[in-house]
């Protein structure tokens, strides 16, 4: 499907949704959205693209391929759970620092955990998608 | 007591799962990986094996909510003992995996999904919410479903929709009865449960409920009318993974039973007869199913079946000594089912078939591996003193004093037959001469001598174990007995996650 005016829409819409999806996941702890909302907006972003420019075009601006997000994000979320245990804390618990930091607001381990979950969404996701246009 | 270390041994199988993603497609670097991932498992069970029988029941306050509110985790010795057993098996597992298993499984991700399951179980044996246990049941059937389909042949296909179909509806009924569970008392955790299931004034709907867990747990441990696709899906996936299933996965079944059943729904009169017909059923087609079997692995899926029908029946009778049998049968038959069906995966290897009919000789060709595999056939059996002797005893004894006759029956069909499906083995796959050489096609000879080492570590490895069991026997006799006192009187149970909340 080659359209000019989605290759031209798509040029412009695929940085606004990656930001409206990191802001969803910023947002997520006490309000709707988080990691697994952003994930999904995100690759929606990048299938968007391909939808657009096919799909070897998509491969090439992502550079690496989707499957490495997948242990990248476990290993975050993995982390973010385990590192309460170093500071005698139970598995899980909510750290926070202190101070708010400007535009993203409190950092704590939870959003750390989204984060994680933002990754493994996405390399999910796009795995899916790209075997199964890539098999077409 | 709290202690927030108790979760380590879920830690280290995710973080092996998650290193071994990072090498995707380094099939060498991953199995160095998983032996060495399950052997640091092996020890933190080890340890924490150790933390519980000195100190009692450690808890765990997953993001420091306090329980009931938060998801806890309890370590008593029920768990902590299923979590060695696991440890073990897993470790045997990998080990026999790594050379038993062909490189193309391995290149779709076997050992981080391998790891996922047994995370899972430990994640299931030591949770004390019911819900999370849910959860952990889902993250042992999606991995198991990921390992029996891995390979894609058309047997294992049509064998892992049967398994998938009925694990799904399991879930279903377990989940339906975990819903009716909350709105009947408001609450999830299993000690509190524990408490506010004896105030509820309609006795008749807490029974539906114990129902609906009775069917779940049921097709997951494969009891009597729910049993039948255990045998049509266990014999299609590789040795190395129907040993994880068959040693393992229906045995959650058994523990998710000992649990609910101890602690929430204590078993009354209607439960208990209905469990017992369950167990003499089950005991009795398992074996009749067996008798008739020639695939090695078709005869030991029948065998898992009648024999999970032994300790069905001791959580029927529900009293100290049944329960010391039952648990002591779980502790013994973890330990031999992995091993039956990692052997399988060896006689496959050493004959190239695994239909009795077709091999032969191999006592004459290896004695020094047939007799590692007779110690291992004779503790299934249950010859004394081996490891399959002692909980019959206690089953049989409790059996007499409750006039459960029917059960005494079952236990001794189930038991001859055993011996005798085993003895035709033995004499059909190692005694009789061989059917031609040319039929036999060895896969074991040509293979180089670490990698044959490699494959036989394992099942020694178990068969220790094994031996430890049976010729040890008072060492696990006192544990089974620790542990039966606190499924009887839950109290220690329910003190330990609420501590002095009671009030």
């Amino acid at each position: 499907m080659k359209s000019a005016i989605l290759q031209t829409a798509t040029r412009y819409l695929l940085p606004i949704l990656l930001l409206f999806s990191f802001f969803l996941l910023l947002r997520g702890h006490y309000y709707p959205g988080g990691g697994f909302v952003g994930g999904l907006v995100a690759s929606i972003a990048f299938v968007l693209h391909s939808f657009a420019n096919g799909t070897e075009n998509t491969m090439k601006i992502l550079r690496y391929k989707p499957l490495s997000l997948i242990p990248i994000g476990l290993a975050i979320s993995a982390v973010s759970v385990t590192f309460p245990l170093l500071l005698g804390f139970p598995p899980m618990t909510g750290l926070w620092f202190e101070e708010p930091i400007p535009v993203i607001g409190m950092i704590g381990s939870a959003l750390f955990f989204d984060l994680g979950v933002y990754l493994v969404v996405i390399g999910v996701v796009l795995t899916i998608l790209f075997t199964i246009a890539l098999n077409d | 007591m709290i202690d927030n270390h108790i979760l380590a041994p879920i830690f280290v199988q995710l973080f092996t799962a998650i290193i071994q993603l990072m090498f995707w497609r380094k099939t060498l670097t991953q199995r160095y990986l998983s032996v060495g991932g399950s052997l640091v498992g092996l020890m933190v069970a080890f340890r924490l094996f150790g933390r519980v029988k000195e100190s009692g029941i450690l808890t765990l306050n997953a993001a420091n909510w306090d329980a009931p509110f938060g998801i806890v985790f309890v370590a008593d010795l029920l768990s902590v003992t299923l979590v060695l057993l696991t440890s073990i098996a897993c470790f045997a597992v990998s080990i026999f995996s790594s050379v038993g298993l062909s490189r193309q499984r391995m290149l779709y991700g076997y050992f981080p999904i391998f790891h996922f399951l047994i995370m899972g179980l430990h994640g299931a044996f030591l949770t004390g919410d019911i819900f999370n246990l849910y959860v952990y049941f889902e993250v042992i059937i999606i991995s198991s479903f990921v390992l029996m389909t891995l390979g894609g042949r058309k047997a294992q296909l049509e064998g892992a929709v049967k398994y998938m179909a009925m694990n799904i509806l399991a879930s279903m009924f377990f989940l339906t009865g975990i819903g009716i569970l909350y709105g009947i008392t408001g609450s999830l955790n299993m000690a509190d449960l524990s408490i506010r299931i004896q105030e509820v004034q309609n006795k008749a709907l807490i029974g539906i409920t114990s129902c609906f867990f009775i069917i779940g747990f049921g097709i997951k441990s494969a009891v009597f009318p729910l049993y039948y696709w255990l045998p049509s899906s266990y014999h299609t996936p590789p040795s190395a993974v129907a040993a994880t299933f068959g040693g393992l996965l229906t045995k959650v079944g058994i523990y998710a039973m000992l649990r609910v059943f101890s602690l929430i729904f204590v078993p009354d009169e209607f439960t208990r007869t209905l469990l017992m017909v369950i167990a003499v059923l089950t005991i009795v087609t398992g074996a009749f199913g067996a008798l008739i079997k020639t695939n090695i692995r078709r005869l030991f899926s029948y065998l898992i079946v009648c024999h999970i029908g032994f300790m069905v029946g001791g959580i029927a009778m529900f009293s100290k000594i049944a329960l010391m049998g039952a648990v002591f049968y779980l502790i013994h038959d973890i330990m031999v089912k992995t091993n039956m069906f990692l052997i399988a995966g060896l006689i496959r290897q050493l004959g190239g078939t695994m239909d009795m009919g077709k091999l032969g000789g191999l006592y004459r060709d290896y004695p020094k591996i047939s007799l590692l595999i007779a110690i291992v056939l004779f503790s299934l059996v249950g010859i004394p003193p081996l490891s399959g002797f002692w909980p019959k005893i206690f089953l049989f004894q409790e059996a007499f004093a409750q006039h459960q006759y029917f059960y005494v029956a079952a236990l001794i069909i189930g038991s001859f037959v055993t011996l005798y499906v085993i003895a035709k083995m033995w004499s059909e796959v190692f005694w009789k001469n061989p059917p031609a050489p040319e039929e036999m096609e060895n896969l074991f000879a040509p293979m180089p001598p670490y990698k044959r080492i490699l494959m036989v570590l394992p099942i020694a490895l178990m068969a220790l174990v094994t031996l430890y069991i049976g010729l040890n026997a008072e060492a696990i006799v006192k544990v089974a007995d620790i542990i039966s006192t606190q499924l009887i009187d839950p109290s220690a149970y329910i003190d330990a996650v609420l501590g002095n909340k009671t009030d």
